[in-house]
């Protein structure tokens, strides 16, 4: 199952982006094989209609959960439309990598 | 007099089809108007006829009262037997509504997630595994209005204050230490008036 991860910068060093639709860059992470893929996100700087791209290039990757910091309210009806969890973290100082790990338990 | 606020209604599981067509009959010669069911309309009568809810328990659901609700169950039977009895295409869309799953929050790891089947109920944290989790009344996770507002409620009895959440009121709630109604703590209002 493939989890997109929303994040701060390319490296596993980096930082939870608290924003879904313009964070910096995505993880994708695949729990079966363990293979993380860095996207950067094109939509960041656009003004509007971030939410809709950005769940399309997510739904393309077949993404089954997504672990951001919030959500918009139409990105929120969209995934729930595509039964693609999400899970919010509020705190922040979580790394890509703790997150994996988590996700591994 | 300015129309009442109305309130948005909360879907659960949106349908999976957009709409029905008649078929047979005089159907494809009566090319007219389809009949337009709304969302919250549809929802209405799943709760109610298909998932077998009383209008209250039904209401509740959909976050709106159950007179409001027994109106909007009203208006889909109606406009149901209009469809049936003219034979007329039936549309599911539109409607002051909003799509929601059921929210959690982990005791273990922090973070809140939803399920989005809504049909089951979620056992473990998608995030850590852990077990720890608890339902969450509202998506507090996320940037909604709060509905807390600066004043707090209080126990007669042993004086425990607690805050005033908007749209609660006060004595529905059960002080947790001493068992009685709690009341509002009309003082501070008082001072700043």
């Amino acid at each position: 199952m493939k989890v997109a991860i929303t994040s701060t910068g390319n490296s596993p060093d980096s930082m939870l982006d608290p924003r879904f639709g313009r964070c910096s860059w995505f993880v994708i992470y695949d729990t079966e094989t363990g293979s993380t893929e860095f996207i950067p996100n094109p939509y960041k700087n656009e003004e509007e209609d971030v939410g809709l791209a950005v769940v399309n290039l997510i739904i393309s990757r077949q993404v089954k959960k997504i672990i951001s910091g919030e959500f918009g309210v139409k990105v929120k009806s969209l995934l729930d439309r595509r039964q693609v969890q999400l899970i919010l973290l509020k705190e922040s100082g979580f790394t890509i990598t703790k997150i994996i790990e988590l996700l591994n338990h | 007099m300015s129309p009442s606020f109305k309130r948005p209604r909360k879907i659960l599981s949106p349908p999976i089809i957009k709409g029905f067509k008649p078929f047979g009959g005089e159907a494809d010669k009566h090319n007219s108007e389809p009949i337009l069911l709304l969302f919250e309309e549809y929802e209405a009568l799943r709760l109610c006829d298909y998932d077998m809810l009383t209008h209250h328990q039904a209401g509740a659901a959909m976050g709106v009262s159950r007179p409001t609700f027994t109106r909007i169950y009203a208006s889909v039977r109606q406009k149901l037997a209009q469809a049936f009895a003219e034979g007329r295409q039936i549309i599911i869309e539109g409607g002051k509504v909003y799509f929601d799953s059921e929210w959690y929050h982990c005791n273990q790891c922090g973070c809140y997630f939803n399920h989005p089947e809504p049909h089951t109920k979620a056992r473990q944290c998608p995030l850590c595994g852990s077990h720890e989790i608890a339902f969450s009344e509202s998506e507090n996770g996320l940037a909604e209005e709060s509905t807390e507002v600066d004043d707090f409620c209080f126990c007669p009895t042993c004086g425990r204050k607690a805050k005033h959440h908007y749209g609660s009121p006060c004595n529905q709630m059960i002080c947790p230490d001493c068992n009685t109604q709690m009341r509002r703590n009309r003082m501070r209002g008082c001072k700043n008036r």
